[in-house]
């Protein structure tokens, strides 16, 4: 029982906070000041026009880009660039896939798993690619793909790493309804698994969650 | 234990995946190589064949040359990454960023400075350079070249996203290059003379210890700045 108590319960305190955070970009301050606290198994939408700070939003939260004041947490820690405790958790979608045109969709993805320090077998690999409608292309080169095509090979990566918490800008660009449908399908078993998920969109997403308007 | 086997997989991962996609992309690999093996065979047509001029100024017009012919494939080292949103994926692994740099350097020397370093004794012919000298100059090139690659890196990854950064790419890293062409062409006109080159292969080795420890972790800093 002692030692029952003494270990965390992950997925109980897993939380990703806000707390009074500016969010600037090239000197000029988009946002003054956000608050929020996210928990598992909850979904944030940001809405709001181009330019308001919802990429740059994201960027603050995964890390790549620094407050301009405030904090973001993790698990009620202060989050620096580079943190090793933070970073295997996220997983980032920004506006460009992340994947190399050159190689296939199988390489991207076998190599995108690397990098996060785990490996992916073949069968994994398809399985993914077949969640967004994919499995046909797994060897043909990213080249061939279309624009949509390509988001949804990019979305394979999150289907195929178990990340906490999922950051995305606009997952749904480009998408064809289909395959809008199989990202709301992942998205939706992520936060029944327990997962969290900040989704910068301009069409509402179907899963209940809190909406956080940025104004321009 | 675990953490030493993360590194070494991650290192092995991105020096794999860099260098399939060089194949893939082979013709800007070969373009360069084919710059170097263009622009040394001018010399000798500029200068004339008289062999003992030619064979003086071998070790240094083929350093020069192999400089330069570094430089070109410096700027794609981070580029492509940087344009199709790789680079965030790489500087949001949660392996140290220095490391996977330090990768992403290994693979770019094993596709340019290697290939040049290969072809240098063959190039070396057309100055008459005996076979012994030319793979002592080979040899300075084996430990010289991969600091070229290391500096560029930092270079590039500093001029990454700028206007112009090609060429602000050059004017950055070929003055710091200077101590590395000075002891490596120094090196190769101790081997064609016959004389031990140890002095010189030391110091170039003392260059690359040096940059080895610092470039990755310069390297790394100029990412997340690019980045932001």
């Amino acid at each position: 029982m002692a030692i029952a108590a003494a270990v965390p319960s992950e997925a109980a305190d897993t939380c990703l906070g806000a707390h009074a955070m500016g969010v600037s970009r090239g000197g000029r301050m988009l946002l003054a000041s956000v608050d929020f606290e996210l928990r598992a198994g909850e979904l944030l939408q940001l809405h709001g026009p181009n330019g308001s700070g919802k990429s740059s939003l994201l960027r603050v939260l995964c890390g790549l880009l620094p407050p301009a004041s405030g904090e973001v947490r993790w698990n009620a820690q202060p989050v620096r660039a580079g943190d090793p405790h933070f970073l295997p958790t996220v997983a980032y979608l920004g506006h460009s896939d992340g994947i190399d045109a050159d190689l296939s969709a199988a390489e991207n993805l076998r190599f995108a798993a690397q990098l996060a320090g785990k490996t992916a077998h073949d069968a994994q690999i398809d399985a993914c690619l077949d969640a967004l409608g994919m499995g046909w292309a797994a060897h043909s080169p990213v080249r061939a793909l279309s624009q949509g095509q390509r988001r949804r090979v990019a979305l394979a990566r999150l289907a195929l790493l178990p990340c906490a918490l999922w950051l995305l800008d606009e997952p749904l660009s480009g998408l064809d309804e289909e395959a809008a449908a199989r990202f709301d399908i992942l998205l939706q078993a992520h936060l029944r698994r327990g997962g969290m998920a900040v989704v910068a969109t301009h069409q509402p997403l179907s899963p209940p969650g809190r909406i956080l308007r940025l104004d321009a | 234990m675990t953490l030493a086997r993360d590194l070494r997989r991650s290192f092995a991962a991105i020096v794999r995946q860099d260098v399939l996609r060089a194949w893939r992309r082979r013709g800007q690999v070969f373009a360069g190589l084919l710059f170097f093996v263009i622009a040394c065979s001018l010399y000798p047509l500029a200068i004339g064949p008289e062999a003992r001029q030619l064979r003086l100024l071998a070790p240094g017009m083929l350093w020069v040359t192999a400089l330069l012919a570094s430089m070109l494939s410096l700027s794609r080292l981070f580029s492509r990454e940087f344009a199709d949103g790789s680079l965030d994926q790489l500087l949001l692994s949660p392996q140290p960023l220095a490391w996977l740099v330090l990768a992403k350097i290994c693979a770019h020397w094993l596709t340019s400075g290697l290939p040049l370093m290969l072809l240098t004794p063959l190039l070396a012919q057309q100055y008459g350079m005996p076979f012994a000298a030319a793979m002592g100059l080979a040899a300075s090139l084996m430990v010289g070249t991969p600091v070229l690659s290391l500096i560029g890196a930092v270079g590039a990854a500093l001029t990454l996203g700028v206007r112009g950064g090609a060429v602000l790419l050059c004017i950055l890293v070929l003055p710091l290059c200077a101590p590395v062409l000075v002891f490596g062409a120094a090196a190769g006109a101790a081997a064609d003379a016959g004389l031990p080159m140890t002095a010189e292969l030391s110091l170039l080795g003392a260059c690359l210890a040096l940059s080895l420890l610092l470039c990755p972790l310069a390297a790394a800093a100029g990412l997340r700045i690019a980045a932001e």
